[in-house]
């Protein structure tokens, strides 16, 4: 049936839409505050470790 | 075993997930600022946990279960702190417009920002990050059939939104497809 396949064919666009924005945004260049913190807490570690 | 020298420092391994931290912190928040604010949280917090980590399973998995536990704890302190009986500023939220870089697909976009939250969360694990059934339950404390529920409406949901959608489109082209035969009958077409 016509009503059928168009739902069909809709569900299989939201899961690909699903998938590539969240692939989308995983992609991203993740931003420098996320890697700066990383290093922060390697250094506080590195301190601690030290001590 | 030669695995073990293979593997990942755990802390080295944290930032190969900061991309998908990123996109499902903003499937639960549908905001970019708090979605990064999130998932610096979240990093803080495991990095200070990260002898609770078994070394060998699915870091990703626990890094999503602290997010989440994380934008839940913090929606209960803000729902807490503000009073807001009618609705009124979660309704506000609902309609905040897309600033995170997916207007490419605005439409779906706008429909899956209409979902509740835990259908967002039970998507954004099955349908986009590939977690299994039993493994997003287990991230959410909850059963398997409650997550597969949540797919399933959100899916339904989504449909309906998307349908309707459609339907609109379909109606406003027909009424131009309608003015401009009109028009031409009357020989106000482009024909000369």
């Amino acid at each position: 049936m016509t009503v059928g396949r168009d739902q069909q064919a809709l569900e299989q666009q939201i899961k690909e839409n699903l998938r590539r924005v969240f692939r989308d945004k995983a992609e991203e260049k993740v931003p420098d505050r996320f890697l700066d913190l990383l290093a922060q807490l390697r250094q506080l570690d590195e301190v601690k470790d030290g001590q | 075993m030669a695995n073990d020298a293979l593997r990942l420092d755990p802390r080295d391994e944290l930032v190969t997930h900061l991309g998908p931290m990123r996109a499902f912190a903003l499937s639960l928040t549908r905001n970019g600022a708090q979605a990064d604010d999130l998932v610096q949280e979240t990093l803080v917090k495991a990095w200070k946990n990260l002898d609770k980590f078994t070394p060998g399973t699915n870091m990703q998995a626990w890094l999503f279960t602290i997010l989440r536990n994380s934008f839940y704890s913090s929606r209960r302190k803000s729902a807490r702190e503000v009073a807001d009986p009618d609705g009124i500023a979660a309704a506000g939220l609902s309609e905040k417009p897309a600033h995170d870089g997916v207007l490419a697909l605005g439409d779906f976009m706008v429909a899956f920002r209409q979902l509740p939250v835990e259908q967002r969360e039970a998507l954004s694990l099955i349908g986009a990050s590939g977690f299994s059934y039993d493994e997003a339950a287990e991230m959410c404390g909850v059963a398997v059939g409650t997550i597969k529920s949540r797919v399933n409406r959100g899916r339904s949901r989504l449909v309906e939104l998307l349908s309707a959608d459609g339907e609109d489109f379909v109606s406003i082209t027909d009424l131009v497809t309608e003015a401009v035969v009109n028009t031409t009958a009357r020989g106000g077409g482009f024909a000369g």
